[in-house]
């Protein structure tokens, strides 16, 4: 019988690795409320947001903070050019097509940073800190400081969204995109941006994701699973939805190590979409689904 | 040499038998399966499982993994098939992801990691290495030609028009009266069933199988053999799974002569140009290197409107 404390434990991580899931999540969501596909490509994003990461890491020898804002950067200008040279030409033949095309890009991508890094782990150049104690709860000053960068994105994004110009744009787009060219938005400008907030958080999240373990070119398509998860729980295209969705799968996930050995634990992303899907399509807070 | 051809051959009959079911599933009836490799490996598993551990006969192992992923692409399907499309792109793709995370660490059921070795194949102790890769050929054509008979069947049949209608328009289909929901499921259901006999086929040929065989590049390779040949059209499956093997092997041989390239360099640059040229022909030949032809039947001139002479 587990203890009230591991409980607790498994909450708190769970939280965490929620938190940094939402990353991603708001990402691909965002994504999906303008542009109206699934991208696939989101995962080789996560994982050249993650090797930018490293770069800045371990070769330029930049602290925790800068390399996160590169690794957001580079995804993002990586996600304009793909988009602007690749995704954007498939998406007048629909969205089954587009899908599909994301998902090719996704594996030459993953083969370029193959090409260029191997197929070897590595691990972030980080300080070896000593875990903090809070009562019976056990948590690691890294994972401390990967919440509230998590934390600060997601503040600065619903910011952006609600206060600015561009994210208002962005919204109106998302909620009838006719009625937003009538006003005069430029939606391939907000194509545009919405690639790069949305693939720049993808890759903050490779990032993230990556500082709790090792990377390698597959480190985006590991997790890729418990970010659509994430979406769908919470609701494809509401950025609050893919936090709250991202929350349930994180502690969902870490709640299942009370009955299961962890190797499935990618699986509980599955089945929670599955049950969503099967008992309330739109999600926690999305619109219809059909 | 002649080894390798056969063995060349065999998998692209197996390629092929997966071209024809993803067919019906994406030509005929327009519903993507981003993870065919899923089901392939389903079929591999159940009819792996059944031969090793329950004694069964080799062709019941491969009549069950053809009804298990039958079943499972039904409860695929029925899931998502009332949803927006890219729900069923974001569940197949899920599923094969699961399937592979189960496989790997099922390690009671499938071993693991380690996979599954030693799984029988039709008369494999009776016959020599090469007579039984010959055979096992013979085997794969007959599938593949009784497979091909049956969706061409599908496709010239009052079904395979309805499912065309679908990947049309849904909601035309479904003013004619058509069932939508139910069609879309039974696409699905012979499409998978498809997938599974060619998972089954390539367990008992390989003999072993494992977690890592049934990664996400597989479906590509069978998207690019179905656009290479052209959606919609069997024959085109066919010649385009043939293509795909071809292409896969010669940059095989070609590659390790690039200089100073490493090996996983090497497969890297495989898998980057089988993704670009997914890319490419979904962009400039999305109706495939023979397009799909359609039965048209002549609009009869109508009285009294002017008519062009030729």
């Amino acid at each position: 019988m587990p203890s009230l404390a591991d409980v607790g434990q498994l909450v708190v991580n769970g939280i965490m690795a929620g938190t940094i899931l939402a990353v991603p999540a708001m990402g691909l969501t965002a994504i999906y409320a303008v542009l109206r596909f699934p991208n696939f490509a989101l995962a080789s994003h996560a994982t050249v947001g993650a090797f930018a990461g490293y770069v800045a890491n371990a070769w330029l020898g930049l602290t925790v903070l800068p390399s996160v804002v590169i690794a957001f950067v580079v995804a993002g200008i990586v996600g304009v050019a793909t988009d602007d040279a690749i995704l954007k030409r498939f998406r007048p033949a629909g969205y089954i097509t587009t899908a599909i095309a994301s998902i090719a890009l996704t594996i030459a991508l993953e083969n370029v940073l193959r090409f260029s890094f191997g197929n070897e782990l590595r691990g972030y150049n980080l300080p070896i800190q000593r875990d903090w104690r809070v009562g019976a709860l056990r948590v690691g000053p890294q994972q401390v400081e990967n919440l509230a960068i998590a934390v600060a994105t997601m503040t600065a994004l619903f910011g952006f969204l609600a206060l600015t110009r561009t994210g208002k744009a962005m919204r109106a787009v998302a909620d009838n995109p006719m009625l937003a060219s009538i006003k005069g938005i430029n939606a391939d400008a907000i194509g545009r941006i919405v690639n790069f907030v949305g693939m720049g958080l993808a890759g903050l999240g490779g990032m993230l994701i990556g500082l709790d373990t090792t990377i390698d070119p597959l480190t985006g398509f590991r997790s890729i699973l418990s970010v659509f998860a994430a979406a769908v729980v919470g609701g494809l295209g509401s950025i609050p939805g893919a936090v709250i969705g991202a929350l349930t799968v994180g502690i969902g996930e870490e709640l299942c190590l009370l009955f299961l050995s962890p190797d499935y634990r990618s699986a509980v992303g599955f089945v929670a979409i599955l049950l969503v899907l099967t008992l309330r399509p739109r999600g926690i807070l999305g619109q219809r689904a059909y | 040499m002649i080894n390798y051809l056969i063995a060349m051959a065999v998998s692209a009959g197996i390629y092929a038998l997966m071209a024809l079911g993803v067919n019906v599933i994406w030509g005929f009836a327009g519903m993507v399966n981003l993870g065919l490799v899923g089901f392939f490996a389903v079929g591999a598993y159940v009819s792996a499982l059944l031969t090793l551990k329950a004694g069964w006969s080799i062709a019941g192992g491969m009549a069950a993994a053809a009804l298990v992923t039958a079943a499972v692409g039904v409860v695929v399907s029925l899931i998502t098939v009332r949803l927006r499309g890219d729900y069923l792109a974001i569940v197949t793709l899920g599923f094969a992801e699961t399937i592979r995370i189960v496989a790997s660490n099922a390690i009671w059921l499938t071993n693991g990691t380690d996979g599954l070795s030693g799984i029988p194949g039709p008369y494999r102790g009776a016959l020599s290495p090469e007579a039984f890769n010959l055979f096992f050929l013979a085997v794969v054509a007959v599938i593949v030609a009784a497979v091909y008979f049956v969706t061409e069947r599908l496709r010239t049949s009052p079904f395979g028009r309805v499912l065309r209608a679908i990947r049309d328009d849904e909601q035309v289909a479904a003013v004619a009266g058509k069932h939508v929901t139910l069609f879309k499921v039974k696409a699905f259901a012979i499409g998978s069933a498809a997938l599974g006999l060619a998972g089954a086929l390539y367990a008992h040929y390989t003999s072993y199988i494992a977690p890592d065989i049934f990664v996400p590049l597989l479906t590509l390779y069978i998207k690019l053999a179905l656009l290479t040949g052209g959606l919609g059209n069997n024959r085109g499956a066919i010649v385009g799974a043939i293509a795909i093997v071809f292409l896969l092997e010669s940059t095989r041989f070609v590659i390790p002569f690039v200089p100073g390239i490493s090996a996983v360099q090497g497969a890297a640059v495989r898998e980057f140009l089988v993704a670009a040229l997914l890319l490419v022909m979904l962009r400039y030949r999305p109706a495939g290197l023979l397009p799909e032809r359609l039965t048209r039947f002549p609009v009869p001139p109508k009285e009294g409107r002017y008519q062009p002479t030729a």
